[in-house]
């Protein structure tokens, strides 16, 4: 069996280690446009922080793929797929034939056309290593820094370069920061903790124009001026090699809950893809890394003949400024509990006898066992909600019950 | 794999298990010394309501969620343990999101720990066992 693999991050590595729960003999292939080792993208900030180096954020040690009988072809592109001779086709002409594929390509920056913005050379996104590195050299002590984007990678950006550079700007067209995942007062607790820091934001507006490499004018008419430039809006998924050869592609590659897409034999994980949100019951891309593991990991085993099943797809988030935690998951239509005590806070949204989401700041203590209700979908009828309520804690639950997770009962 | 199991009928609610699993982790040979003056930050942990008291820790899971979700590929398993690599790990807390029962958390330098069995300090029997008075936390294969 020959299996190929295009991407090299939580997907792909996800992937190598599904087959080979099944498969200890398959051939697999890694194609990759990067030329690392499999790194974590999510650490690129941590290491811009001090809080990682290049070795370490090495996603699997160095034996990885010579340990799993992977062999690679780092730094070069997949630019097509020939799903009739099933032959993935680089960008040097390569050909390189599969018998089941993985499209674990990922999502790519997305930059909204704004006037003038080509005549600003000091110009980043912040997704990959390279991004990283580049920022790296163009900032120093004297740096004023514009990020576009108060989300969860403009703001992880902020805190990586911050210690490192003379003052930061950001600036979002939402009215507050990391909408995607927090409510407004849990948004402004946020907000507050990271202007400590000396970072400003401005928020319900855009830039209108740049007027020169080094400024700008918003919507709201203020003048800004910067050294260096970060676009952090978000993201769009890279569909494009499964939506040439007319695979279904709706926000991202559509797979059923084996991570197969619509055409055979190939399947998708990742970012790139789109999956059932269990807490809304949508298609949604949920471009996080545990997802991306999971259903690589689903793909791989499915590949190689196995039998597994990628079906609790959620939206969760663990994320952390200048040592101040918040953890979020599912969605937060329904009827709320809402707990603030000093510097933490707490949400719970519940529906129909379950929970669907939480916010939790601060004290973000066995927040796991929150995230559990909501992916088993848990009635909460069952369990003692005062306690929940009250913390995360598995007195909750009924004594047979911790008699099977704690006491080994059967 | 031997896991260690607890029976929250014969649980005291008396905490020497959090006061063990902090010895057996402080790298000293001294219970008194490495334990005297310091607020403890075990991996095992006494939850307590009413007359009811059982300790928690790391279930080694067959199907480890934190170590699926860990984004800097610190956790891993082997040989069926969790174990976490704290020279790789960030701090992100994915995993306290992740893991179902709670049994991962930051040690006092920001990164996380987590019950490994005792297969990093002294080894042998997991020291939250052997300090158990009344035998509500074992360590057995079943």
């Amino acid at each position: 069996m020959k299996y190929v693999i295009i991407g090299n991050s939580a997907g792909a590595v996800g992937c190598v280690e599904g087959i080979r729960q099944v498969d200890k003999d398959g051939e697999i292939t890694i194609i990759s446009n990067e030329p690392y080792h499999t790194y974590s993208r999510p650490l690129i900030s941590y290491l811009l922080y001090g809080k990682t180096d290049e070795q370490r954020m090495k996603y699997r040690p160095d034996s990885f793929y010579e340990d799993n009988g992977v062999k690679t072809y780092l730094g070069k592109e997949a630019v097509s797929i020939d799903k009739d001779n099933k032959k993935v086709i680089l960008n040097d002409g390569t050909e390189i034939c599969y018998d089941k594929l993985l499209v674990a390509t990922g999502s790519r920056p997305f930059v909204p056309p704004m006037d003038g913005l080509d005549k600003v050379e000091n110009k980043f996104t912040f997704m990959t290593l390279d991004d990283a590195k580049a920022l790296e050299k163009a900032i120093n002590k004297d740096s004023n820094v514009l990020v576009i984007g108060a989300g969860l990678i403009g703001l992880k950006c902020v805190e990586g370069i911050c210690d490192r550079v003379k003052h930061i700007t950001v600036m979002d067209l939402a009215e507050r920061i990391l909408p995607s995942i927090l409510d407004k007062d849990g948004s402004e607790l946020v907000r507050k903790h990271i202007e400590k820091k000396g970072v400003e934001f401005i928020l319900g507006d855009s830039v209108a124009q740049f007027t020169s490499a080094n400024t700008a004018v918003s919507k709201n008419g203020l003048e800004l001026s910067f050294d260096v430039l970060v676009v952090a809006v978000g993201v769009r998924p890279n569909v494009e090699l499964v939506k040439d050869i007319g695979g279904e592609v709706g926000r991202g590659i559509v797979t059923d809950e084996r991570c197969r897409t619509s055409i055979p034999d190939i399947y998708a994980a990742g970012d790139c893809t789109e999956s059932m949100d269990i807490t809304a019951d949508q298609m949604r891309i949920l471009a996080l890394l545990p997802n991306a593991y999971m259903q690589g990991e689903t793909a791989g085993i499915t590949m190689a003949g196995g039998t597994k099943v990628y079906d609790k797809a959620i939206p969760m988030n663990a994320i952390g400024f200048f040592g101040y935690h918040i953890i979020t998951a599912g969605s937060y239509d329904g009827e709320e509990y809402v707990k603030k005590d000093g510097d933490s806070y707490k949400k719970l949204v519940t529906r129909d006898d379950r929970l669907v989401g939480y916010i939790l700041i601060g004290n973000v203590e066995r927040a796991g066992i929150y995230t559990s209700l909501i992916r088993e979908k848990r009635p909460l009828s069952s369990i003692d909600f005062d306690l929940i309520k009250e913390k995360p804690q598995l007195m909750a639950f009924s004594k047979r019950e911790r008699a099977k997770t704690l006491g080994g009962m059967k | 794999m031997k896991r260690i199991y607890v029976n929250e009928k014969w649980c005291l609610g008396c905490h020497l298990c959090e006061y063990y699993c902090a010895f057996a982790n402080s790298g000293k040979d001294d219970m008194v010394k490495a334990l005297k003056n310091i607020t403890i930050n075990p991996r095992i942990r006494i939850e307590e309501h009413n007359n009811i008291s059982f300790a928690v820790s790391c279930r080694h899971c067959e199907e480890p969620l934190c170590v699926k979700s860990c984004i800097s590929g610190a956790l891993s398993v082997n040989d069926g343990i969790i174990s976490i690599n704290q020279d790789k790990c960030v701090g992100c807390f994915t995993c306290v999101l992740a893991c179902p029962y709670g049994c991962v958390m930051p040690n006092d330098d920001g990164v996380m720990q987590k019950c490994e069995l005792c297969t990093k300090n002294a080894g042998g029997q997991p020291y939250c066992v052997q300090g158990c008075p009344n035998k509500a936390i074992v360590f057995e294969e079943r």
